[in-house]
């Protein structure tokens, strides 16, 4: 891709990108949110027209002007959110539209099934092609995606995040994955926000800012140097320093059991504490958020606030208690995305800011503007749809959401998944700052340095138990990793 | 904040946000010029379209409608949908006739066959909520049992002969204007009010937005969606209200396909069938629109038949249209 650029009304996406792919490389593409690496890859995939610039596949200009020339030139790609039909087995996935028959109409089902599992193989994996993919775990479904890209012959594979929600031995299954098709040739641009496993799989690294490239590195390269590349400053110090000081008792979690997600899990919180929780995927984290949040009844156990046992029937009665929730799924649990950042501001405090029923629009807009403003959401105006926001910007407002309703306990789960380094930066501030004023957090992470930068202490937990519950002054990587690992405690 | 950020940033400010606002409301100014297009042409066509009388005649045919499509806009923003109005009609008006027939006072029978109304609304949303039924299931269902049970009530017969004080509701006027339209207006109003500037009526947009969302946030679902449909059974009965007035007369099979003519006007107005999106005002556009369609295809002389596949077409087409510039400008 040499010279691309893309302008949308007031902003250059790309300015004169030029981006070059070797045969049987994996070429990460690094960049803050906006930074333009989605636009170059929608250039290249068909989705998205560029306004100037060419590309061209083994020395011969081509023309990508949409997913179906994409997908002929041997170009494909995985999105974060997969382009799957859960009812449909996995091979049925794998040939969707392109099925194999035996008489028109009339698909040959051995052929399909055969051509599959071969196709699930060369992967590694032993994913039976006859499996639904809604029963495939999300790794599962990943690789019947790469499966899918290598039917259609790629010999370009974009990945956008494709580890984002794999757990650590998934990781290396598809690690294992990539190397095949590298090694056959295949060419693989991956996005990432995770610079520890840029040295694992990449070959080399291209940074781009602002629409523009500012270098290519081959890998290993030091990691506080890309970083530098992406963020255009020193971040010497990746946390704030703490302002926050361990007060009193406020939260304890008694003996809580739910199915086979949680058991018997116990733990207390204190005023001016981040409580850290690692763990690996579905390790019991975000069910033990939903039930301290109310959202989820547990079938044993009870939540001490303050020293009062609360009855949580439903998410009304834990933010009446002064609990909130910052979900893991921002845009599925966290936003109404086409209401404004004022409405989505006030959604828990209606009944404050009503009276008799009727909804004060003066204090609906004070209370927007106050949160706009402390939290610096950056948003033309309150009334705004959050859809149009960044994802730093969103999370903001789902924070700002508790924060207004004045929670002492805050939960915030996976707070600062696909947002740059910028605006994590200011979330860990506003965490900090949370804590100082008395609230207590609960911060569950799959980020490891995260919680260990974070938090006061650290609890681990594996297949729904606590696995360990340490200071974080005295853990380390390999001690909280292993506790997830339910290796030691 | 990082360059890259405020750049993304300053892109949603510049184009995206008012743009998009831009083009809510330019949808709905091309409602209503699809309306007063409607309205030229007819003029153009038929000398008897813009007279005093005939657009009266128009307001007045339009409120049964209109007053059944605010309930109906209710259930469709908050991602419901509701099959039931036109046996809800049904039944609020035998039950409004039958307490008239026994001596009950105006005012008290009218409140009561609103009460029925949404009654059985809430029914719906009970089945929806706690039954965790569809709405188009839920609703499906009810569609019958109304009707079956505003049969039952009057043995198939119909209700009629009320006295003049009452039949006063469809047929006076004031100032020259017929009482339905001021009723409609009113309806309208109290409507609008409580969809834009109550607690009520954000819920009802948040939970058609995002469900889980709202629910996280502390609000009870449940409640507010059993009332969503509460207030769609409560415009039904207010419509039977003024059907048997018209009519002097109840009957059991009365509404028939009135579920049909409610959404379309709905839709027609602009109102997303996804949910968490929609307008009052575009509602009582898409109503008029149906209404002035069915008024001048009359006067046109149209056959009924023929009415129907223009009608059908004319919905079809209103929607058609607003999907190919949405996905034109996407």
């Amino acid at each position: 891709m040499r010279g691309i650029s893309k302008r949308f009304p007031g902003v250059v996406a790309l300015d004169d990108v030029t981006f070059e792919l070797r045969r049987g490389e994996v070429h990460v593409l690094l960049g803050e949110n906006g930074a333009g690496k989605s636009t170059l890859m929608k250039i290249l995939s068909g989705a998205s027209a560029r306004d100037a610039g060419e590309i061209s596949i083994d020395g011969r200009p081509v023309e990508v002007a949409s997913p179906r020339e994409a997908q002929a030139l041997g170009i494909a790609t995985i999105y974060q959110e997969f382009n799957l039909v859960p009812h449909l087995r996995a091979a049925e996935n794998i040939f969707l539209g392109r099925e194999p028959l035996r008489a028109p109409g009339v698909i040959d089902r051995r052929k399909l099934e055969g051509e599959g599992g071969r196709l699930l193989r060369s992967l590694g994996t032993g994913i039976n092609p006859r499996a639904e993919v809604r029963t495939l775990g999300v790794a599962e479904q990943q690789m019947v995606e790469v499966a899918k890209a290598l039917s259609l012959n790629a010999r370009i594979l974009i990945m956008d995040e494709p580890t984002s929600a794999l757990t650590a031995s998934e990781i290396e299954q598809l690690f294992a994955a990539i190397r095949r098709l590298t090694a056959e040739g295949v060419a693989v641009i991956y996005i990432s926000h995770r610079m520890e496993e840029l040295a694992l799989i990449g070959h080399r690294a291209t940074v781009l800012r602002d629409g523009r490239v500012v270098g290519t590195r081959t890998l290993p390269a030091p990691v506080p140097e890309l970083v530098r590349m992406m963020a255009d400053r020193d971040i010497s110090e990746q946390y704030p320093p703490r302002t926050r000081r361990r007060g009193e008792e406020l939260l304890r979690v008694e003996g809580v059991s739910r199915g086979s997600r949680l058991r018997d899990v116990s733990f207390t919180l204190h005023r001016g504490e981040i409580l850290g929780v690692a763990g690996l995927l579905g390790a019991g984290r975000t069910e033990l958020a939903r039930v301290v949040a109310g959202a989820d009844v547990p079938d044993s156990g009870r939540v001490v606030l303050d020293g009062r046992a609360l009855r949580l029937r439903s998410p009304a009665d834990a933010i009446r208690a002064g609990i909130g929730l910052v979900p893991e799924d921002r845009k599925g649990h966290g936003l109404v995305l086409k209401r404004s950042v004022a409405a989505n501001l006030a959604l828990p405090q209606l009944g404050k800011l009503a009276r008799s029923g009727v909804v004060s629009r003066a204090g609906e807009q004070a209370l927007a503007s106050r949160w706009i403003r402390e939290l610096r959401i950056k948003t033309p105006d309150a009334r705004t749809a959050v859809v149009t926001l960044s994802g730093g910007n969103q999370q903001k407002v789902v924070l700002g959401k508790w924060l207004a309703a004045g929670a002492d306990v805050l939960i915030v789960d996976e707070p600062t998944r696909g947002i740059d380094v910028g605006a994590k930066q200011e979330i860990y501030v506003l965490l900090d700052r949370l804590a100082a004023q008395g609230a207590g957090i609960i911060m569950i992470s799959s980020e490891l340095p995260e919680v260990l930068g974070m938090s006061d202490r650290i609890l681990v937990m594996h297949q729904g138990r606590v696995q360990a519950l340490v200071e974080a002054a005295q853990a380390t990587q390999e001690g909280v990793l292993q506790a997830a690992l339910g290796l030691a405690s | 904040m990082m360059p890259a950020d405020v750049a993304d940033d300053r892109r949603a400010a510049t184009s995206t946000q008012p743009r998009a606002r831009i083009a809510s409301s330019a949808r709905r100014l091309g409602t209503l010029a699809g309306l007063l297009g409607l309205c030229l042409l007819l003029w153009i066509l038929t000398p008897h379209f813009l007279t005093t009388s005939n657009l009266l005649n128009v307001l007045e045919q339009t409120a049964i409608n209109a007053i059944i499509a605010v309930g109906m806009t209710f259930v469709i923003i908050s991602g419901g949908i509701d099959l039931s109005v036109g046996s809800l009609v049904a039944l609020a008006g035998v039950v409004l006739a039958t307490l008239l027939h026994g001596g009950t006072p105006v005012l008290v029978a009218i409140a009561a066959a609103i009460a029925a109304g949404a009654l059985f609304g809430s029914f719906n949303g009970m089945a929806i909520t706690w039954g965790r039924l569809p709405p188009f299931i839920a609703t499906l269902g009810m569609m019958s049992v109304a009707r079956g049970c505003a049969l039952l009530f009057t043995d198939g017969r119909p209700v009629s002969g009320f006295e003049g004080g009452f039949r006063a509701i469809a047929t006076a006027r004031i100032a020259g204007i017929p009482a339905p339209v001021f009723l409609t207006a009113a309806v309208y109003l109290i409507a609008q009010f409580v969809l834009t500037e109550t607690r009520f009526g954000r819920y009802v947009y948040a939970i058609g937005g995002n469900e889980e969302a709202t629910r996280l946030s502390g609000v009870s679902v449940r409640l507010h969606k059993t009332a969503v449909y509460a207030v769609s059974g409560a415009t039904s009965a207010l419509a039977a209200v003024l059907l048997t007035a018209r009519l002097n007369s109840a009957q059991p099979i009365a509404g028939i396909m009135y579920e049909l003519d409610a959404i379309a006007a709905v839709v027609i107005g602009g109102t997303s069938l996804m949910g968490g999106e929609g307008t009052l005002s575009g509602t009582l556009i898409g109503a008029l629109i149906m209404g002035v369609l069915r008024n001048g295809l009359n006067l046109l002389g149209v056959s009924s038949f023929m009415q129907q596949v223009v009608i059908g077409l004319v919905i079809v087409g209103a929607v058609l249209i607003d999907t190919l510039l949405k996905a034109r400008k996407s």
